[in-house]
């Protein structure tokens, strides 16, 4: 039986996910390699934050605070953060950010096709639209894993230097916690664990046809959907939230 | 920035809203009013909107563009957002195409999208003609671009760059 604060707990996962995504995508803006990709992970952001804005204000209104997406967004503390690590982990070199990516829009793709059925209305609506977004998202990252894997000898290194980078930050999105597996029995949500196939799956293609190999991780974040965080978070919060703390109900 | 007909008319008012982004359409013709349901006698008029992309900032002056329209003609406006079914760019109506291409943009390809398909190497799997001249022979520069509705493409005959509507 899913309770109201297991629903809440599994939704503001989802929600931070997308938006702690959506602000380290948007560190590329001017540091891409290239104008289009300034505008390419710009716009994957946007659509992120935009997923995040709606899910929090559903959070809002399911664990009974009444708190806003502002609110929940700009002023809950790092523990209070639902995030995995992968999202939250510091941008690098634009291979680490492909590889990145790959992984995080294929996990999504899967996502939002199983929560298009979802008992919560606005969960089911948001993945509706939000799983045309992703599509095009793990295209773009898949296309630059082609481009770089099966590139020069210096692209295919530095790709699969990537892969190996981001490895030990996957399981962790793919493993169930008591508030998704509250939320997939109650209909709400769906057990992460069972999105690996499909997104490994796809991977597994595009890392093949690049001509890299998908390292094993030989280490494991946990614990982001716990609220343990590793350092680089609470440097990416003062970032993102002091404007807000600074100037409390600042609007423009 | 076309002129909005002042027809009087809550219903032609409010679908005549322009998109702020691409101000050539209006909400009608980008397919996001789903619902405009006029109540006479309570002057209420109730209004269901699904937007195109999560993140679209165009959104929020839509909206408030409707409720300008609503009270302009002295009605109360109940104003519902829904996400499902999720909008698609088969809902742009053929006018709304055909200003697209007028305003230099080509309208997104009929029938959704070009991803979601097996991996490959599929840039030159579409065929989009240039707004500008009207030739075949494009490719696709990224499938992001200045908004999060359009892609950017450049003309192998004419050589412009342009943008094109994304299809979902």
């Amino acid at each position: 039986m899913s309770t109201t604060s297991d629903t809440a707990a599994y939704v503001l996962g989802l929600a931070d996910d997308a938006l702690v995504y959506s602000h380290r995508l948007g560190e590329w803006v001017a540091r891409a390699p290239q104008i289009e990709e300034d505008l390419a992970l710009a716009n994957i952001g946007l659509d992120l934050l935009g997923q995040a804005r709606r899910l929090l204000t559903r959070v809002g209104e399911l664990d009974g605070t009444g708190r806003d997406e502002d609110e929940l967004a700009y002023f809950r503390d790092e523990r209070e953060f639902r995030c995995v690590h992968l999202v939250e982990a510091p941008r690098s070199d634009f291979g680490f950010e492909i590889a990145r990516l790959l992984w995080f829009a294929s996990y999504q793709v899967e996502l939002y096709d199983g929560l298009r059925h979802s008992v919560d209305p606005v969960v089911a609506g948001v993945a509706a639209t939000a799983a045309k977004e992703v599509a095009y998202h793990r295209d773009h990252a898949s296309q630059w894993v082609l481009r770089l894997g099966d590139g020069t000898d210096e692209s295919h290194l530095r790709m699969q230097q990537a892969l190996v980078a981001v490895a030990p930050y996957v399981p962790e999105l793919f493993a169930d916690d008591a508030a998704s597996v509250a939320a997939a029995q109650g209909g709400v949500g769906v057990r992460p664990s069972t999105l690996w196939g499909g997104a490994s799956a796809h991977v597994q293609t595009v890392v093949r046809r690049a001509t890299l190999e998908l390292p094993e991780p030989e280490r494991m974040t946990t614990g982001g959907r716990a609220g343990i965080h590793s350092t680089p978070m609470g440097f990416m919060l003062a970032e993102m939230q002091h404007l807000a703390r600074s100037h409390p109900g600042a609007v423009w | 920035m076309s002129a909005v007909p002042r027809t009087g008319d809550v219903r032609e008012e409010i679908c005549a809203v322009p998109d702020p982004e691409l101000p050539v359409l209006s909400i009608a013709d980008l397919g996001i009013v789903r619902e405009v349901a006029v109540d006479e006698p309570s002057r209420r008029v109730r209004v269901v909107v699904t937007p195109t992309f999560s993140g679209c900032p165009a959104m929020e002056v839509i909206e408030s563009d409707i409720r300008a329209a609503a009270t302009r003609l002295g009605y109360q406006l109940d104003l519902v957002t829904r996400l499902s079914p999720p909008w698609t760019s088969d809902w742009v109506s053929d006018e709304g195409r055909e200003a697209l291409r007028r305003f230099g943009i080509a309208p997104a390809s009929a029938g959704g999208p070009r991803v979601g398909g097996p991996v490959g190497v599929h840039l030159a799997a579409r065929s989009v003609a240039c707004p500008h001249c009207g030739s075949a022979d494009t490719e696709e520069v990224s499938p992001f671009g200045s908004t999060a509705c359009k892609a950017q493409r450049r003309c192998r005959s004419c050589a412009e760059p342009f943008d094109e509507f994304k299809a979902v």
